[in-house]
């Protein structure tokens, strides 16, 4: 048989891929849904990836007869979700479950979290590296105390983009005044939760109202269908921009006969923009130097913007490991030890305890960390502060002051969410037992 | 000045961007990382970023080739072909050796996907990897759907799904006690398009058996079966030739083509961008043994 390998190297490939001149390149937006099955969350969810043709044939076999063998009167679409044995045998998701689709403007990632078990735990986790959020109600019940929850802790995550999806709007006669009584009650509640970006959408999943196009059923809805949303929303100017914060994470230098004298530092940019010629300063060393050139495999390239993975190469030899950060002089995150940050414990083993000890992971830095003072717990539906509180569970979110053994190099979270944010890591069992976003770091 | 809005990058360079950033961390952090590489697109896709990430340097682990013995001979000589154009070391962990030595036995069926995980788990502990890049991506299976990027396995390379770790922003935690490991998989987030979008963009060359060929084969379950050394037609089972390719490249006892006239990659995009059926689905008779078959092959140390 031949044994020839066929080069995919040919002019038309870029044109396909999108990378022609006309075409405009895809995008990719991350957005976490939460919500119950009662919602009509799996049916949405079902919805986009039928619509967008992104659920297939044999996935949609497959559940249909799992539905059908077990006697349920509806195909149970999440099932499709519901991945695992045991979720499917208690009928409950457990866990974060991860779907794509994509139209011709944008590729999506969809972090779907569980509404019953681990909410909080679950929600936070998908919510971290969200650009948006779908917050579902049901018309006809309004909101509920799980919306609300689940809008706290997207403004608690600063997720930037909240969509509300009033569904069933079928079971409620394509009602406006019930759409806008849901809409004003919910605006109102965000407008104390800081939440930069409101949209809502009257739908119904399960027949697809305002989902992929606009609904002859609501005449009186203006807005866009949630898909035209969800491919139009604007986010490149949610990265920051400005301040340039580039974590060292790991230093290239070739051990080669070909390439000799080269030193990179390899790194994710996490905001700001870098370009050859730019003064930069190096925490926590404080040396300055010059961004020499900002290369990838590919070649050197002028600038490097957030998400951009490249190496960066300075005009002057410095000592530069993991864990440093490159900045520029007059922009610069503190350097701390002492740190003020909202915590959401996610241990099921053991609580959050003044005095304990943790280790923690902050960027590309690894550190230790005694846990000084818990000023408050917050109760996620009242918004109550309760300050005798001396431990969070899990689930439980608290404002927690802590000390670490070296210096973070460190932003608040509102201001940026890779050097504001951080995981706790127990370090006799090694999970990650809670995330942290810093409010304060001196 | 530029505006802001052109600082934008597409979804494939959004993807590239974390899938290398994983695989830094990975190097940055683990003592004896390894890279599974069988020659199929996925693992092909991870070593071409394995490069980018790395570059001007060399790829600084082994990749690590989990043999079952039946293999496709294009697919074969490709791994080495590649293996030997980038200098890597290639560590072979072999199934027929394991039979012949009496650490593994054949299953009933001839199939040898459950018995590659002992001889896989043989091979980490020998070589104390602590970390194994695998090619798996969680749009191919619903079990997959649900694993971390850094997913922990005990020393019997077991995955608890109920007991995984959460992994919040683009922090990965990689801490384990001696003996333990970590499954890294670098390209969680990206669909079968986005690998073939991406072979593309790069001009990534593959092994000729990902495009339309003729091939004698023999239809079972609805799917096209290869006649060759490790698969047998079952009496009445008739040959015929068809214009096939692969969507998946695994085992050759249990991996069907499909009919197929895509004999470039835009071809594939076209024809992957508009099949209603999923990759495993059409083509791994091995995942059509239960509902589950997935999980519980990576709860045993699968990949």
């Amino acid at each position: 048989m031949s044994t020839e390998i066929v080069a995919a190297a040919s002019a038309e490939a870029r044109a396909v891929t999108g990378a022609g001149p006309e075409a405009r390149p895809m995008d990719l937006l991350r957005f976490a849904t939460a919500g119950s099955v009662d919602d009509g969350k799996s049916t949405l969810i079902g919805r986009l990836l039928y619509d967008t043709k992104s659920l297939f044939t044999d996935q949609l076999a497959a559940v249909e007869a799992v539905s059908a063998a077990r006697g349920d009167e509806y195909t149970n679409l999440a099932l499709l979700t519901d991945g695992l044995r045991a979720e499917r045998e208690q009928g409950i998701t457990i866990d974060v479950a991860y779907r794509y689709f994509a139209t011709p403007r944008r590729k999506f990632i969809i972090a779907d979290t569980p509404g019953h078990t681990q909410y909080t735990r679950n929600m936070v986790t998908g919510a971290s590296t969200a650009d948006l959020a779908l917050i579902l109600v049901d018309a006809r019940k309004g909101l509920v105390e799980q919306s609300r929850r689940h809008a706290f802790l997207c403004s608690l995550l600063r997720v930037p983009h909240l969509v509300l999806c009033v569904n069933k709007m079928d079971l409620v006669d394509w009602s406006q005044e019930v759409y806008e009584r849901i809409a004003d009650e919910f605006t109102a509640f965000a407008a104390k939760l800081d939440v930069p970006d409101l949209t809502v959408v009257p739908v119904s999943a399960l027949r697809g109202d305002n989902i992929v196009t606009r609904s002859d059923n609501m005449q009186w809805y203006e807005g866009p269908s949630l898909l035209h949303h969800l491919e139009r929303v604007h986010i490149a100017s949610d990265r920051n921009l400005v301040d340039v914060r580039f974590p060292v994470q790991y230093v290239i230098r070739p051990q080669s006969t070909t390439v000799t004298d080269y030193r990179g530092y390899a790194g994710q940019v996490a905001s700001g923009v870098l370009k050859p010629g730019d003064e930069v300063m190096v925490l926590p060393s404080g040396f300055t130097s010059r961004i020499a050139a900002v290369e990838t495999a590919d070649g050197p390239v002028p600038e490097a913007f957030p998400p951009m993975s490249v190496t960066v190469r300075l005009a002057d030899e410095i000592d530069i490991s993991r864990g440093d950060l490159i900045c520029r002089p007059n922009n610069a995150p503190a350097v701390a030890q002492d740190i003020e940050a909202m915590v959401c414990w996610m241990d099921e083993t053991a609580p959050l305890r003044v005095g304990g000890r943790y280790a923690i992971k902050h960027t590309t830095r690894s550190a230790r960390a005694i846990v000084r003072g818990l000023h408050y717990r917050l109760d996620i539906n009242s918004l109550h502060r309760d300050e005798s509180a001396d431990e969070l569970r899990l689930n439980e979110i608290g404002r927690v002051r802590l000390r670490t053994t070296v210096p973070l190099l460190a932003d608040e979270y509102r201001r940026n969410r890779t050097t504001g944010g951080f995981v706790i890591i127990d370090e006799a069992t090694n999970r990650t037992v809670g995330a942290a976003m810093i409010v304060e770091a001196t | 000045m530029t505006t802001p809005a052109a600082y934008q990058v597409s979804h494939l360079d959004a993807l590239e961007a974390e899938s290398i950033f994983v695989m830094r961390e990975v190097v940055a952090e683990m003592e004896r990382p390894v890279m599974l590489f069988s020659g199929g697109k996925d693992s092909i896709v991870m070593l071409r970023l394995a490069q980018k990430a790395f570059a001007p340097a060399n790829v600084p682990f082994p990749v690590m080739h989990v043999d079952t013995g039946h293999n496709f001979p294009e697919v074969l000589e490709y791994r080495d072909q590649r293996v030997a154009e980038l200098g890597l070391q290639l560590v072979v962990a072999s199934v027929p050796e394991a039979l012949a030595s009496g650490m593994v036995r054949e299953s009933g069926d001839g199939m040898r996907n459950r018995i590659q995980t002992p001889v896989l788990l043989d091979a980490v502990e020998k070589h104390r990897f602590d970390a194994l890049f695998g090619g798996a991506r969680r749009d191919e299976e619903k079990a997959r759907a649900k694993e971390r990027v850094f997913s922990f396995r005990d020393e019997f390379g077991q995955w608890d799904p109920k007991n995984q770790r959460p992994e919040l922003w683009s922090l990965y935690n990689g801490r384990h006690h001696p003996g333990e490991s970590i499954r890294v998989f670098p390209l969680s987030n990206w669909t079968e398009l986005d690998v073939w979008h991406y072979i593309a963009r790069e001009r990534i060359p593959l092994p000729s058996i990902y495009y339309a060929h003729e091939r004698e084969v023999i239809e079972r379950d609805g799917m096209f079966y290869a006649v060759n050394e490790f698969f047998r037609p079952r009496a009445g089972e008739e040959r015929f030739k068809a214009q096939v390719r692969y969507r998946t490249v695994g085992d050759a006892s249990c991996t069907a083509a499909v009919r197929s006239e895509a004999d470039t990659v835009e071809k594939v995009i076209e024809e992957v961008a508009a099949t209603r059926i999923t990759e495993r689905g059409a083509t791994r008779g091995d995942d059509r043994v239960s509902e589950a078959a997935m999980e519980d092959r990576k709860r045993e140390g699968y990949f």
